[in-house]
């Protein structure tokens, strides 16, 4: 073949090197394939190298296809959140030393991704109210199962008791986890109301109870107080583990590890990383001292090098697969190392201040959002109490209201049908989310769309 | 530090620091010491400007937040220049060979970057509106496809966020086929010795015991072994192909037949897919599940640790198990097989794995990729990663202990140990002296079967000169090694960091920061 911009051999590098190496050519050194395994034409219907210029086409045209959610206005939640990202965030993370660099296995030449980490384990841990927090998991689903495990190894109890209110995602991926680990959950389905399932929760808990697991903010946005629900969950010797899709909120409400939840897992996409249609995001994982043995990823340390110098290390690995491999706490390996970075230099950049004044201003938006379509004729609101996402009902099935609103260039929200098929008493909910990349004018351009299309 | 072009070496550190002055700052010109965010920022300090406007009104009810989270913050120059001079302290692809043997550090191509970022793919909700993104839905088909083609099975599962998250799909969809046919009691998982950590852990945690299949002396797995343990209280096996010593497992497609006539399913780690991609097809070598990891095979960034993707390949016999969701072609365009639809095709799922439809952001770097390199391109990135690691093993084979050089070829990961070096002198001392000439180390003391296992991947994207240094620089590390030099021991030298002490960091951990005052 001519050359390929990406493989820097060239022919006589190919002939020079198998004369040292003594091969006759390439195919010698395949020799250990089984002639039967061997292809030799072409991969069916695969076009050969292509220019940058042919390539960008190609995924240009792909790209066109989609609704972009910032050129429209734009409502959508649930678990993925559209906030506006400082440029030099994404500067930051294109460094190569960065992006191209490998898990910091050699410390001496990986200090910046290791104190970046030991920020980001101290940053989220005071996030979340935590006394500690990882270096990350894959996202907050997957965080959110492992707390499960996890919570069945400390309390050696395996009932889990799932909030009604927990992501719909988050309940699948624990129930097919559930099937093959032997833990036994307890889920429900929402209820359109304003009040949470917390005492229901509080109920449910009995001495088998391994875990409470609750979502704050809620999927219908909705919040309460955790603190009861700890107060039970403690009284029969369970875990309570808090579940936050919208860090953001954190800004604004108290942190579950302040209301004495023992776990607490969330999705980090909010800050730093967008949207991109579901990932990759990043999990957030925090628990009180006392667990840290049997957490789950990696976690950086503190330290001290030869000459006495400060520096950073991965330490209590000796729970992890590279070393205890069938009896590990876990068996991730690569977590999300750049969406970490990425959520570590936005917090940086908002610092406390800014994080209270986004989460302000999320709040005043989804406030004046909640007012202007409560208005809306038919249209009622569910939660009073929210964060930066409550829930409509829109008197009639949302679902084909959401498409026709699409079409009509508003991208509205999430329909709990969407979200919960074929559970006819969610059917008419709305669930809208509200940030501060959301102008007056997108409020007023959704509620008029909504005033015609329920009419 | 001087840097050290004449190629004379240190006898001591001491001997060195001597002659080097200290600074007042701790800095050492380019090396610059960076405090941690919590010791220059502080709670006032912001670096992103919001409009101004009224944020009162409150629906709180009364969980507003009164006590101060401790989150210091830093204007945007003091935040870029804090965040570049860590990146400094980094090594990485971008600045020089990275031969990490496993883990694939290859170029990462920066159209992949480019097109990630387009809006049309970075900013588009999961939860949209299915006809507002055909785009992405046609993406993850058009990757889907060329993955299935690529390995020459039937389906694929695009949605495990890593390799082992992958190899937790692979496992629960045989767990699921075992269970179907009412053999639920096979409870035992083969595992080579070799095989990655993530391999045992995996088994483990889908509830099967795991027992260890020995290697041969020439590096491979004992096919004679390992059919003997064959039977009906076997699920499967898991197999890495190309194995962790770098070796082709010649008796694969014998094996896969073998455990399929005693009733189990044959996983196939494929971490190492990169030096076959475009050559052989795991699905021609009776695999039931692999997992591709596109940080490997297709260049998404590893990013200092993830993130990763893992999708899944499946056999015809597998396919009907595979997690939702997943991406359907149909008359009207694309959508997306998931919980509510799944029961009128796809009933014996085994479930979802993850929110959401997996790492759209390495679905269009990886796709990228294999559209630029197309057929011819993505076959020489095979022959080229193993001509390269061949290259080093022969380069070096009369220097270093390789254990099993007389095997023939290996693929693309040259493997040595630590046999003829001085006493008292290990891997660890070879590898930190490397980082002194420049470069990153190899992986060290893995696999397990091999005496102080140096695993030498180099990839295709290096260049012949950049191969010879490399070479040049680990024969003399070696010839050190060999004669005892006791700078190897406090190697390296020219780090930001001397060996960090490890033991006192497990011992007292010490894993967020204090405000000493408080």
């Amino acid at each position: 073949m001519e050359r390929m911009r990406y493989l820097p051999l060239t022919s006589s590098d190919r002939a020079e090197m198998l004369s040292v190496i003594g091969a006759g050519s390439v195919d010698d050194l395949f020799v250990d394939v089984p002639e039967s395994a061997r292809l030799s034409g072409p991969i069916e219907g695969l076009p050969n190298h292509a220019s940058e210029l042919a390539v960008e086409r190609h995924m240009t045209a792909l790209a066109r296809k989609n609704m972009v959610a910032g050129d429209v206005p734009f409502f959508l939640g649930c678990g993925a959140y559209r906030h506006h990202v400082p440029a030099s965030v994404d500067h930051l993370i294109q460094r190569g030393e960065f992006l191209t660099a490998y898990t910091p296995y050699q410390p001496e030449i990986a200090q910046g991704t290791l104190q970046m980490l030991f920020e980001f384990q101290t940053q989220v841990a005071r996030l979340l109210g935590t006394d500690v927090a990882n270096a990350s998991m894959y996202d907050g689903s997957t965080a959110c199962w492992e707390a499960i495990g996890m919570a069945r190894r400390i309390t050696k109890k395996s009932k889990a008791i799932l909030s009604s209110g927990l992501h719909p995602h988050y309940v699948s991926v624990a129930k097919t986890m559930a099937k093959y680990t032997g833990d036994t959950l307890e889920t429900g389905t929402p209820v359109l109301t304003a009040e949470t399932d917390i005492d229901q929760m509080i109920a449910a808990i009995d001495a088998d109870t391994s875990c409470v697991v609750v979502q704050y903010p809620d999927i219908l946005g909705r919040i309460a107080d955790l603190t009861p629900l700890a107060e039970a969950c403690h009284a029969k010797k369970a875990l309570l583990i808090a579940v936050v899709t919208e860090p953001v909120a954190l800004g604004a409400v108290r942190s579950p590890g302040e209301m004495d939840a023992d776990i607490v897992v969330g999705e980090g996409q909010s800050l730093g990383v967008g949207l991109q249609f579901g990932g990759p995001y990043v999990g957030l994982m925090g628990c009180k001292d006392k667990y840290i043995r049997q957490m789950p990823g990696r976690f950086c340390g503190e330290t001290v090098d030869a000459d006495g110098k400060r520096g950073f290390v991965l330490t209590l690995s000796t729970r992890e697969q590279h070393i205890r491999r069938e009896k590990a706490t876990s068996n991730i390996c690569t977590n999300s190392g750049l969406c970490a970075l990425a959520f570590s230099i936005h917090m940086t950049l908002l610092g406390e201040a800014g994080l209270r004044r986004m989460a302000g201003i999320n709040h005043a938006n989804a406030c004046r959002a909640a007012d202007r379509l409560a208005k809306v004729p038919g249209v009622k609101l569910v939660n009073d109490v929210f964060f930066n996402e409550f829930t409509l009902d829109l008197g009639r099935e949302a679902r084909p209201v959401v498409r026709t609103l699409a079409e009509r260039g508003v991208l509205a929200g999430v329909s709990l049908g969407r979200l919960y098929p074929g559970e006819d008493a969610l059917a008419n909910g709305l669930v809208v989310a509200v940030t501060e990349t959301v102008t007056a004018e997108d409020i007023e351009t959704l509620a008029k769309a909504l005033e015609e299309v329920l009419a | 530090m001087t840097i050290n072009q004449s190629g004379w070496k240190p006898t001591s550190p001491e001997a060195n620091e001597a002659s080097v002055p200290a600074t007042f700052t701790g800095n050492r010109a380019l090396m610059l010491e960076e405090k941690l965010i919590f010791e220059i920022g502080d709670s006032e300090t912001t670096g992103v400007d919001f409009a101004e406007g009224d944020v009162a009104g409150s629906r709180l009810g009364d969980l507003s937040r009164k006590d101060p989270i401790g989150l210091p913050g830093l204007s945007e120059p003091e935040t870029v220049r804090h965040y570049t001079r860590l990146s400094r302290q980094n090594y990485a692809i971008d600045l020089g060979l990275f031969p990490l043997g496993s883990c694939t550090m290859k170029h990462n191509p920066r159209l992949n970057e480019k097109m990630a970022r387009l809006p049309g793919f970075s900013d588009v909700h999961p939860l949209a509106p299915v006809d507002t993104v055909q785009g992405a839905l046609e993406v993850i088909h058009q990757l889907a496809h060329w993955l299935v083609t690529l390995t020459g099975m039937t389906s694929v599962a695009m949605s495990p966020k890593a390799g082992a998250h992958g190899e937790l799909c692979g496992i629960l969809a045989i767990k699921a086929a075992l269970e179907k046919r009412g053999e639920g009691h096979r409870k035992v998982i083969l595992v080579p010795e070799s095989a990655h950590g993530t391999n045992p852990a995996t088994a483990a945690f889908a509830g099967f015991s795991v027992e260890d299949i020995p290697a041969t002396a020439d590096g491979r797995v004992d096919t004679d072994a390992l059919k003997a343990r064959l039977g009906p209280d076997v699920a499967g096996v898991m197999i890495t192909n190309p194995n962790t010593c770098g070796l082709f497992e010649r008796d694969l497609k014998d094996i896969s037949d073998a455990v399929h006539a005693a009733g189990g399913y044959v996983y196939c780690d494929g971490a190492n897919f990169n030096a076959i991609v475009g050559r052989v097809r795991p699905g021609d070598l009776g695999v039931d599940a692999m997992h591709i990891n596109l940080h490997k095979t297709f260049s998404t960034p590893h990013g200092g640790g993830g993130p990763g993707s893992g999708p899944v390949v499946f056999s015809e016999a597998l396919t009907p198990f595979a997690p939702l969701p997943f991406v359907e072609k149909t008359g009207e365009g694309f959508r997306l097989v998931e919980e509510e639809n799944a029961d009128d095709h796809h009933a014996d799922s085994f479930g979802r794995m993850v929110a959401f439809h997996g790492q759209m952001g390495m679905f269009t770097r990886a796709l990228t990729y294999i559209l630029s390199h197309g057929a011819d391109g993505l076959r020489q990135v095979a022959e080229d990663a193993v001509l390269n690691a061949n290259y080093v093993l022969r380069s070096l084979e009369n220097t270093l202990d390789a254990p099993f050089a007389k095997s023939g070829p290996c693929m693309h990961e040259a493997i040595f140990s630590d046999e003829g070096l001085a006493e008292g002198f290990s891997t660890i001392d070879v590898a930190k002296a490397l980082i002194d000439e420049g470069f990153h180390p190899m992986t060290m003391y893995f696999p397990l079967v091999v005496h102080g296992a140096m695993l030498v991947e180099p990839t295709e994207t290096e260049s012949k000169a950049a191969l010879d240094q490399f070479i040049g620089a680990l024969a003399s590390v070696a010839e050190r090694a060999k004669a005892g030099d006791p700078s190897l021991k406090t190697a390296p030298h020219f780090a930001p960091r001397a060996r960090l002490d490890e033991t006192l960091a497990a011992r007292k951990p010490v894993l967020v920061w204090k405000d000493k005052a408080a």
